[in-house]
């Protein structure tokens, strides 16, 4: 057995029960948790694969980031978490069968499928390049909108996301910056004739 | 055995299942329901990077990597309207997330 053989059971087993444990786990910590490995041995398949940019990008992103915001808002909302639980044992039948035939349509397409005979692959670049270069050089010349495009949606994500949760509390002072801009020497600046040893 | 495409898809079909049956199962939780999308997402990510490393064909590369952006715009999205949920009802049971009933 090949070494990428053993590393592909090793980070395939791994991913499997780790998403296993993020849907049957009653505490939702422990869900994110196990959410955060299956990201990491996803990015093992990855590297394995040949697509070291996106394994980084996997790590980066949703171990980073997206992982994280889920912990945060487990650990801020202040939720009964077993109640929510309930209802699990009732739905695993439904649920397990529904699982099963897709699990079966998809594992059918995935082994018996062929590549139509008109369509026409390209052929594999020369490997002198690594990954992150090529992809970047598509990225940027034949992708260019679409990636515009991505940075727009995240740019939209995130005001969207600060303008859901700001909340202004009452009583709080704040700069007002149009009142600040409006003011002259003439309404803020006051003269006043003061007489020799008597102050004001 | 040697490791090929049909490892891979078999792998991200599993995947897509598991965070399908999430998302029966724990009907009632949104956080994990939004963990199960990123489940299903990770698996088509998956599935393009098989296909992308196989063919040698970057395109999919590229598209896996706009899936990431927009899954995680969707995650900061998500749990943004959970966070203003919680606030205005203090719960964020699914069953309770029925304001716009008639």
């Amino acid at each position: 057995m090949q070494a990428d053989a053993i590393f592909f059971w090793i980070f395939a087993v791994l991913l499997i029960g780790s998403a296993l444990t993020v849907i049957v786990a009653r505490n939702p910590v422990h869900s994110v948790l196990f959410l955060i490995l299956a990201f990491v041995n996803a990015a093992g398949l990855f590297l394995l694969m040949g697509a070291e940019f996106l394994g980084m990008m996997l790590v980066v992103v949703y171990v980073g980031a997206v992982a994280v915001l889920f912990l945060f808002v487990v650990m801020l909302l202040d939720v009964d978490f077993a109640e929510l639980k309930q209802g699990f044992v009732k739905y695993l039948p439904i649920g397990g069968l529904i699982a099963l035939c897709v699990a079966a349509e998809l594992g059918y397409a995935a082994i018996k499928w062929v590549a139509s005979p008109t369509a026409s692959l390209p052929a594999s670049p020369a490997g002198t390049i690594s990954n992150t270069h090529a992809l970047g050089l598509v990225l940027y010349t034949k992708y260019f909108f679409f990636f515009q495009a991505a940075g727009f949606v995240l740019l939209t994500a995130m005001i969207g996301a600060i303008v859901l949760t700001l909340r202004h509390k009452e009583g709080v002072k704040r700069q007002n910056i149009a009142d600040q801009v409006a003011r002259t020497p003439a309404t803020a600046v006051e003269l006043r004739k003061v007489a020799s040893r008597a102050g004001l | 055995m040697d490791i090929g495409l049909t490892h891979f898809l078999v792998l991200s079909a599993i995947l897509f299942t598991i965070g399908v049956a999430g998302i029966i199962l724990n009907h009632k939780n949104i956080i994990i329901i939004l963990m199960s999308v990123e489940l299903i997402l990770l698996s088509v990510n998956i599935n393009l990077v098989a296909f992308s490393t196989n063919t040698g064909d970057l395109t999919g590369q590229v598209f896996a990597l706009f899936i990431l952006t927009v899954a995680a715009a969707e995650a900061a999205i998500g749990l943004a309207i959970l966070v203003a949920f919680y606030r205005n009802r203090g719960s964020i049971a699914v069953e309770d997330i029925n304001a716009l009933k008639g």
